[in-house]
């Protein structure tokens, strides 16, 4: 019994884990690559939630929404990067983090004055709406197990974009030196724009595939935004096999901290002291995972090398 | 006039301004503005603690918010048990904010650049919810306070005018404890930590020291911001610690001028007056906010006191 409770959990976690994955992996590429914080990638992720459900809710084609979503939210971040970004990208990151905060207060009402104040409702589709049997005896939906699948296959695309192709040399030679690229003919501000569009997709796809498991509403990307950067600071800023890691490490700690850290401290306290210890630890869990990691790796787990 | 002669007097003028507007609105019989500029200068403290390590130290925290959780929390948890005594619930949230930003900038001042950004933001959000999942003190639906501390009875808060002047009070202390600390021999050391790190050190100061106490310091005036904060409410509650509450007193500081002491109590007052004229104008008034503050970063780098200098230039120049 407490085994398939353990394995639910898990993978709980891991598909937790690649939902943050698909917003760290566009957040440490254009960390990593322009150098820009950006805080209203949380924004694109919820941009891409609302597309979805609107568009399933529409037309009634899964595929169909995600594409919308992927296609729609990819355009939002071409033209902010276009308008905003490109007069950011040499100034320090304070002035970064405040125009891009900016842009979180005019997205979160934007949503709310065309979608209405309420929730939007998200549906799993109907072809994935059954249970799995994923080891005896151990049921699991079978949405949540296509998401693991999608994540786990965007993961080694992406990956083998940045590290075995030609466009992917250039995006990390344009990382260690923009001014030399951009000498040897390469047109470096529309690969930028090139890359924060394929940001702002994963973003998007995140935000479309976890509709129907959390709310569609407005802001919903804010808390998401800043997992994503603590998965980004404990892989190492720019590696995107550290955003894996540590997507699926902060994913699995986080759920199963809330799921097992009140039974636990029942064990040994009151169930009253337990019912508010545990939860407020369980919270906090992965910030002090966070704090741990760079207390004794200042650079993350997987640190640039140095130049 | 020279910069520092045109910041005394803004700041004099301010102080004037603000010490005048209960009378001034009374006589107009708009009570109201007495509460908002309460809430304003209550912004303006949390938002002058912040400058002291961000504009003058080069310090970017981006958990600031907590510490007026923090204080807020002390003022509310003591009161909860019916210990309304203003001086110990002062003392305490003061006392708390300092030491909860003792381990913070400890830890935090190890890392730098946006490492420092990210990992104070981190902090800030670990608080965060643990005020919203502790729920003997109201959890995410917030707590009320029943009675405003009490400072014996020359002093009754009650009155939302006395909570205005009490305010001020801290206000016009924190500037001049912040005046007298950057022209300080410690405030040298720390402006000088913020242009060349490297250099301070070789002149052999140690300049973690230096920035973590005067982190400490700018994390017990942003709990004192955040006592008065419970006493103006009466309402405890983890949203003013969420991080986008940081980024809004981070944006206050901005908006007026970083490094100027001054700077940030205007600051306070733009973001706040606009927000609150913005939404008697419309509900979507962030609709507006938000592309207003993005213009704010891209065309200017020196705030509203900066704008003022540059216009006052420009005119006796023509």
């Amino acid at each position: 019994m407490i085994v398939i409770v353990v394995a639910e959990q898990v993978l709980n976690g891991v598909q937790f884990g690649i939902t943050l994955f698909l917003m760290a992996a566009g957040l440490t590429l254009i960390f990593g690559v322009m150098n820009l914080v950006n805080l209203a990638h949380g924004s694109l992720y919820m941009i891409g939630a609302f597309i979805a459900a609107a568009t399933f809710n529409a037309v009634h084609s899964f595929l169909l929404a995600i594409l919308a979503a992927l296609v729609g939210t990819a355009a939002v971040g071409i033209v902010i990067e276009v308008v905003v970004f490109r007069s950011l990208y040499q100034r320090d990151h304070l002035d970064q983090v405040l125009a891009t905060f900016g842009l979180i207060l005019f997205f979160n009402e934007a949503v709310r004055m065309i979608w209405g104040a309420t929730a939007l409702y998200a549906q799993v589709p109907q072809f994935l709406s059954g249970q799995v049997e994923v080891l005896p005896g151990v049921p699991y939906p079978a949405y949540r197990l296509a998401i693991i699948g999608v994540g786990l296959v965007v993961a080694l695309a992406i990956y083998l974009l940045v590290m075995r192709t030609r466009i992917g040399m250039l995006i990390r030679a344009g990382a260690s030196d923009r001014t030399m690229v951009a000498a040897l003919g390469v047109n470096i501000t529309l690969l930028y724009t090139a890359v924060f569009g394929l940001g702002a997709a994963l973003a998007a796809l995140s935000g479309a595939l976890a509709g129907p498991i959390f709310t569609v509403e407005s802001g919903m990307g804010d808390d998401l935004l800043i997992l994503a950067f603590v998965v980004i600071v404990i892989g190492g800023i720019g590696s995107i096999r550290g955003a894996f890691i540590a997507a699926v490490l902060v994913g699995v700690v986080d759920t199963i901290g809330r799921a097992f850290l009140r039974p636990l401290f029942a064990l040994f306290m009151s169930g009253f002291a337990a019912d508010n210890a545990g939860p407020a630890v369980a919270s906090m869990l992965i910030y002090v995972l966070m704090a741990t990691v760079l207390f004794f790796r200042p650079e993350g787990l997987f640190p640039r090398a140095k130049r | 006039m020279t910069a520092p002669r045109i910041r005394l007097v803004v700041t004099l003028a301010v102080l004037a301004g603000l010490a005048l507007l209960p009378p001034v609105s009374a006589a107009l019989g708009q009570d109201f503005y007495v509460d908002l500029f309460t809430r304003i200068m209550i912004f303006a403290i949390a938002a002058v603690s912040l400058d002291l390590i961000l504009g003058f130290g080069g310090m970017v925290s981006f958990g600031h918010a907590a510490y007026l959780g923090i204080g807020s929390y002390a003022v509310g948890i003591l009161a909860y048990y019916h210990i309304d005594n203003g001086y110990l619930q002062f003392g305490t949230a003061i006392a708390a904010s300092a030491l909860i930003a003792l381990f913070i900038g400890w830890v935090s001042l190890r890392t730098s650049g946006v490492y420092f950004i990210m990992i104070t933001l981190a902090f800030g959000q670990m608080i965060y919810f643990l005020g919203e999942s502790v729920n003997q003190f109201g959890g995410d639906n917030g707590l009320n306070i029943e009675r405003h501390s009490d400072f014996a009875a020359f002093l009754s808060l009650d009155r939302p005018v006395t909570l205005y002047y009490f305010v001020f009070a801290w206000l016009a202390l924190c500037l001049g404890l912040g005046w007298r600390l950057v022209e300080s021999r410690f405030g040298m050391v720390i402006r000088g930590a913020k242009s060349n790190e490297t250099r301070m050190v070789a002149l052999g100061f140690h300049t973690f020291r230096y920035k973590l106490v005067a982190f400490v310091i700018a994390g017990a005036m942003a709990g004192v911001a955040g006592a008065l904060l419970a006493n103006l409410t009466l309402f405890l509650s983890p949203s003013i610690m969420h991080w986008t509450r940081s980024g809004e007193i981070m944006m206050m500081v901005i908006l007026g001028g970083m490094g100027t002491l001054i700077g940030p109590v205007l600051g306070a007052i733009a973001y706040l007056v606009l927000e609150n004229a913005l939404s008697g104008f419309t509900e979507h008034w962030q609709a507006i906010l938000g592309p207003f503050l993005v213009l704010v970063v891209i065309f200017s780098k020196t705030g509203l006191l900066g704008a003022a200098g540059a216009w006052r230039t420009k005119s006796t120049h023509a």
